[in-house]
């Protein structure tokens, strides 16, 4: 194995010990679309916040499908919801709804 | 002294139901919000009440809302509360004519026929009876359509009508016998004594010939009673509330009082004066093309209304406004569902620290904001950007590198706290600039800028903006006889009333064609950001029939003026979709090409758009 240059980061790895999958789940059930996501970064591109700062809509989706949610209240605090990573996205999601559900499953399942 | 025993149950339900209502009233009229009061005291004495009442004559009882609606269903609503309203103040009268004085028991006029079963002899009282006997027969016919219309709905001009609650229909039923066993009762007298007119007295005699009428009349009156009574009852705990409490919101409405950004006692009447005639139900694309017939604005009330509201359908409405056109009572249900949103996610978490604060900006006259969408469609920004040139028009383009979005989309979502934030920073930049005039290319933002931003500087649609450029000849548009059908954005057309200056613009150069849904009851797109919960599929099903409405009238080219509406569209049209400012823009460069070309060849010919 080691001849092929390959090495796994421990730190990359998805620790299910550590990992909270509450948010996903909630967002799964009260927006499907969501599973939908493939990582496209399309909503990033476009987004009106991430202009002004440093908010990335995909590696939030991506991180919450992970189960790491650290600082994700701070950060999805962000989104205007003004609506354009909707319209951008590839797989017709309804991304303005997982936007909204992760706040409210902010709000339901932790108080952070 | 007159008097009965089968009076007591129609007399008690009267009590009741005028116990609950002036406890209810009160209990609204103070929790109006605290300005109203003095708004009602000002206008009270003014032409206003007068308007009022004749408001309450039009659609309370002629129901001439619901006529435009639909002819027989008008006729329905109107036999019905029209005819009512003459069986008690003709009752009355009679009654008055025929002892000579004014005070009677309150219910003497109610069963007259049975108190004085002695015909008439005055041909004044005989008119009378022949009128109540009329007004009874249009009642009753009313009656006919409601009942053939649960089971044919088509009948009376509607697809689908309201899935009443259990409670609901018990009243319904009561309300369906009254009429029937009034004319029984008064039959039944009528074949022994010879009191009736020409309904009563016909059947009366026909029933005498095979009934025992004497000994059946009492029974039919107790029946009489009992059904009037339970009505009277359930009035204050089903739709019929609405019968009441519509003439109270039509007196509050004209001394100008409306649901605001809070709810208010004011709100609690409009939510009460709801009829649930389901008027609401075939207009609303949810159901019409989403197939989702749970979510219109009668059940929503309703639920809403008994403290039984489920989460979607909070969520699930495109607060395209079209409800809010077609509802005969004039509630505004658009904000009714905006106020429950906002007390739902008020508490939303929203932190906008990295917005620009107190930033100076170029001194200008005229700001130019494209808004979000806009940037998703920069063919819009670019062609205002070419006209700003043409018109010789200085203008700063605020949102150049990517706007702060204008918090409309946050506000109709529910999180007003997190809106007014977005709105604070934009609006100190605008301010910031000495503009006289903001344009907008976007009616979502000119809505929010209208309404939440408090500007006191023109703020100008481009479709305004671009009209009113071509009034003073700063644009040459010239004819170019192409066909142009224009589709009417939610939040311009119903959301901000701006109908006529885009059809002026385009009708100036193009050949302006008319279609049946327009204006006021102009389709959604389906875009809407009002909706944060429908479906993709759903989404898709209206933005296809809407793209599929439009060109039904075999346009050249669909002109919009919102980019969320033109990329709506334009996905399932095969007719291109232009946003007014393109053909404008097109237009002018089509005319300086032709005049370049003629400068050449010097033979004419026709400019393209
Ligand atoms: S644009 Fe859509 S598919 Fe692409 S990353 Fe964003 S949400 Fe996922
Ligand atoms: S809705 Fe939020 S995430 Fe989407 S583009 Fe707008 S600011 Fe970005
Ligand atoms: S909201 Fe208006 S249109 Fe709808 S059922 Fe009620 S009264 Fe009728
Ligand atoms: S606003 Fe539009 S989508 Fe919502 S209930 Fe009314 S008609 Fe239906």
């Amino acid at each position: 194995m080691k001849d092929w240059g390959y090495s796994i980061l421990k730190g990359r790895q998805i620790d299910f010990e550590n990992n909270d999958f509450s948010i996903a789940e909630y967002i799964t059930k009260h927006e499907p679309s969501f599973r939908w996501c493939i990582g496209c970064g399309s909503c990033t591109a476009t987004c009106s916040a991430a202009r002004l700062t440093d908010f990335n809509p995909r590696k939030l989706k991506l991180l919450i499908q992970r189960g790491e949610i650290k600082g994700l209240a701070d950060e999805i605090a962000k989104c205007m919801l003004c609506g354009k990573c909707q319209l951008v996205c590839p797989r017709g999601i309804n991304t303005r709804n997982v936007i909204q559900n992760i706040k409210r499953a902010l709000n339901t399942c932790h108080a952070l | 002294m007159h008097f009965n025993l089968f009076v007591v149950p129609f007399t008690a339900g009267m009590l009741i139901l005028v116990i609950l209502l002036t406890v209810r009233y009160i209990k609204w009229l103070s929790d109006l919000e605290a300005g109203n009061r003095n708004e009602i005291g000002g206008n009270l004495f003014t032409i206003k009440t007068l308007y009022a009442i004749r408001e309450v004559f039009m659609e309370s009882l002629l129901h001439r809302k619901v006529f435009k609606t639909n002819p027989l269903l008008g006729y329905m609503h109107m036999s019905l509360a029209f005819g009512w309203f003459l069986l008690i103040v003709v009752g009355k009268l009679e009654t008055f004519f025929y002892t000579g004085k004014f005070a009677n028991e309150f219910y003497y006029p109610v069963f007259f026929r049975f108190f004085e079963p002695t015909p008439h002899k005055s041909s004044l009282l005989l008119a009378f009876n022949a009128l109540m006997d009329f007004v009874l027969l249009v009642v009753l016919s009313g009656i006919v359509i409601a009942i053939l219309r649960r089971f044919r709905p088509r009948i009376a001009g509607m697809k689908k009508i309201t899935k009443h609650s259990p409670g609901d229909r018990l009243a319904l039923i009561a309300l369906w016998l009254i009429f029937p066993l009034r004319l029984l009762s008064e039959s039944a007298t009528a074949g022994y004594s010879g009191n009736g007119s020409f309904m009563t007295q016909s059947v009366g005699n026909f029933m005498a010939l095979f009934l025992p009428v004497h000994q059946l009349a009492i029974v039919f009156w107790w029946m009489y009673s009992i059904s009037l009574g339970l009505f009277m009852v359930s009035i204050p705990f089903s739709r019929y509330m609405h019968i009441p409490t519509e003439i109270l919101l039509i007196f509050l409405r004209n001394w100008g009082i409306k649901t605001k950004d809070h709810f208010s006692g004011f709100s609690e009447i409009e939510i009460q004066s709801c009829s649930r005639c389901g008027i609401c139900i075939d207009t609303c694309q949810m159901n019409s093309q989403g197939k989702n017939s749970t979510t219109q604005m009668v059940y929503f009330l309703r639920d809403y209304r008994y403290n039984q509201l489920r989460p979607d359908l909070t969520d699930n409405c495109l607060l395209c406004g079209r409800c809010n056109e077609a509802c005969p009572v004039g509630i505004d249900l658009t904000q009714h569902r905006l106020l429950q949103r906002k007390k739902k996610e008020f508490e939303l978490p929203s932190g906008f620290k990295y917005l620009p604060v107190n930033q100076s900006v170029e001194k200008t006259d005229v700001i130019y904001f494209a808004g979000c969408m806009s940037h998703l469609s920069p063919v819009i920004s670019r062609s205002m950007e070419k006209i700003f040139k043409t018109a010789k028009i200085s203008y700063l383009f605020l949102d150049k590198n990517g706007s702060v979005c204008c918090g409309r989309p946050l506000k109709i979502s529910g999180q007003f706290e997190a809106a007014q934030k977005l709105v604070a920073s934009n609006r100190q930049q605008i301010i910031a600039s000495g503009a006289k005039i903001l344009v907008t290319s976007c009616p979502i933002c000119y809505k929010s800028f209208k309404e939440d931003y408090h500007l006191n500087i023109r703020v100008l649609h481009h479709s305004e903006y671009l009209l009113e450029l071509m009034l003073q000849k700063k644009l040459a548009l010239h004819p170019s006889g192409k066909k142009v059908v224009y589709h009417d954005p939610c939040e311009l057309g119903r959301g901000s009333d701006i109908y006529i200056q885009p059809r002026m613009l385009l009708s100036h150069f193009m050949e302006l064609e008319t279609i049946d849904q327009e204006k006021e009851n102009a389709l959604c797109c389906g875009g809407s950001l009002g909706n944060l919960s429908i479906n993709p599929e759903e989404r898709n099903a209206i933005q296809m029939a809407t793209a599929g409405y439009l060109n039904s009238v075999d346009p050249e080219i669909i002109a919009t003026s919102c980019p969320m509406c033109k990329k709506s569209i334009a996905q399932f049209s095969a007719t291109p979709v232009k946003d007014i400012a393109e053909l404008v823009v097109a237009n002018l460069e089509a005319l300086s090409e032709s005049q370049k070309s003629l400068k050449h060849h010097k033979v004419g010919q026709t400019i393209e758009i």
